[in-house]
């Protein structure tokens, strides 16, 4: 049934239930003005099937907890109106992140996507204690332009469950956990820059890189992952005369 | 099968970067064994040459140098966005690529006529 | 051999072969008219050391770059994967090198 601006007319939402193992079911939910797919996940808990397990925070796109896969996309579900996605005929199929393990109908285990981020060594080591002055550092300096492209990630996974070669290849440690190194290869206060980089060019990191691009196409900050991928094979090009990091 | 999370230009890029490139390598050596005749005699050669004058080598030769220029193009794409300064998605690079694609393509198939 | 090393042969042959591809290419398109004989691409390529060198390096670079591709795809589309992956890739470099070389000597040198 076709949505109407005034709140009439149904959505026919199709939502993943079970696991691995499961099928399909679909809900009708009442379509409103302003509606995001939240709010109709939302609605179907409340309304149709308790049951429903599914993950969100904030509500309002900062703290990325409502990724799931709407119509094949990978997107932040508070952030994604209805209108923009659900078509003339008011169609929704709505389905886990891809490419993490399935813990029950729209929720996902995060585990293997934290794990890749220490993996890439995406942790600051720090040189100096609260005793000591603050790190002057120029905003100006490429470098800290380079990190500050890329440090407004928030962990939500949408890039690693729109990755093909996430999906293809179990070691490789996924946009995400890269563009982290990337930002710490690039800061001159981490006192392991090498380390960074090192772990980084391992392998099953920047090199296993085919710069589809699906990660820029869909960070829902507008990130750059690939950006920062191709600057870490420069870096492990230069690592290999012993110049990647200063 | 082609879920819309897939429906744009730099993962049809890598498509036909990896497609081309497996074609290609799967060709190699038998361009390399058809030359290798010319070690027998250059007679022999000239028997592949002739026994290869028909319309289905011809729109295998084609599809082959077809393939070359889109793995050239394809490759030189992702080289620039690993090493040029990066402009947003350089989704033109794609389009040139595949008009001179086209191009050579066409060309070739004028010549052999 | 690193990945770090294995992306450096991957994209300097890919620079090397850049170029003599379009040479390679502008050939074709160029000795393809009226049909191909023997006669025509041995009269241009025996006895000829730049054609030699042309494409002895043509060879050499193919044969390193081929494997390293083919060991990305059959990587992320298979389940093989490791050493034995890696030896294989190295061997079939040898196969192209080797029937390339043989390839190369038979259009230049003399009959």
């Amino acid at each position: 049934m076709t949505a109407s601006p005034d709140g009439q007319g149904c959505l026919s939402v199709e939502v993943w239930r079970g696991r691995d193992e499961g099928r399909f079911q679909t809900f009708a939910v009442p379509h409103r003005a302003n509606q995001t797919v939240l709010d109709v996940v939302t609605w179907i808990q409340r309304h149709a099937e308790p049951a429903l397990a599914y993950r969100f925070a904030c509500r309002v796109g900062v703290c990325g907890s409502c990724a799931m896969t709407v119509n094949g996309r990978p997107r932040w579900t508070c952030r994604t109106h209805v209108s923009k996605v659900a078509g003339a005929n008011g169609r929704l199929r709505i389905e886990p992140l891809r490419n993490l393990p399935r813990i029950k109908d729209l929720a996902v285990d995060l585990t293997p996507f934290f794990e890749k981020w220490q993996r890439a060594q995406g942790r600051f080591t720090p040189t100096r204690s609260r005793a000591e002055p603050l790190a002057p550092v120029s905003p100006e300096s490429p470098a800290r332009k380079a990190a500050d492209a890329g440090i407004e990630c928030i962990n939500c996974a949408v890039c690693y469950a729109a990755c093909d070669v996430v999906g293809w290849d179990p070691d490789y440690l996924g946009p995400a956990a890269l563009n982290r190194a990337w930002t710490l290869v690039n800061d001159e206060r981490d006192g392991d820059r090498r380390g960074v980089l090192r772990a980084a060019s391992a392998g099953g990191g920047c090199h296993s890189c085919h710069t589809h691009g699906s990660c820029v196409e869909h960070c829902p900050v507008g990130l750059n992952p690939t950006a920062g991928i191709a600057g870490l094979k420069r870096r492990s090009l230069l690592d290999l005369v012993g110049r990647g990091v200063p | 099968m082609i879920r819309p999370q897939h429906n744009y230009p730099g993962f049809w890029a890598f498509v036909a970067h990896r497609v081309s490139g497996v074609a290609l390598a799967l060709f190699l050596p038998l361009h390399f064994l058809a030359l290798g005749l010319a070690l027998e005699s250059d007679a022999a050669l000239d028997r592949f040459l002739a026994v290869a004058d028909n319309p289905v080598f011809r729109v295998a030769e084609w599809g082959l140098v077809t393939l070359l220029t889109i793995h050239l193009g394809a490759g030189l794409r992702v080289m620039a966005l690993e090493f040029l300064p990066w402009r947003d998605g350089r989704k033109g690079l794609i389009g040139l690529g595949a008009i001179a694609a086209v191009v050579v393509g066409t060309i070739f198939l004028l010549r052999i006529g | 051999m690193t990945p770090a090393r294995l992306y450096l042969l991957q994209r300097a042959t890919a620079l090397i072969l850049a170029p003599l591809v379009l040479v390679h290419l502008g050939l074709i398109l160029v000795a393809v008219e009226g049909g191909l004989t023997a006669a025509e691409i041995l009269g241009r390529t025996r006895g000829s050391v730049g054609w030699g060198a042309f494409y002895g390096l043509f060879v050499v670079a193919a044969a390193i770059h081929a494997p390293i591709g083919l060991r990305n795809v059959i990587h992320e589309h298979t389940a093989w994967r490791g050493r034995s992956l890696g030896v294989a890739m190295a061997m079939l470099g040898l196969l192209l090198a080797g029937l390339g070389a043989r390839a190369v000597i038979a259009v230049v040198a003399a009959p």
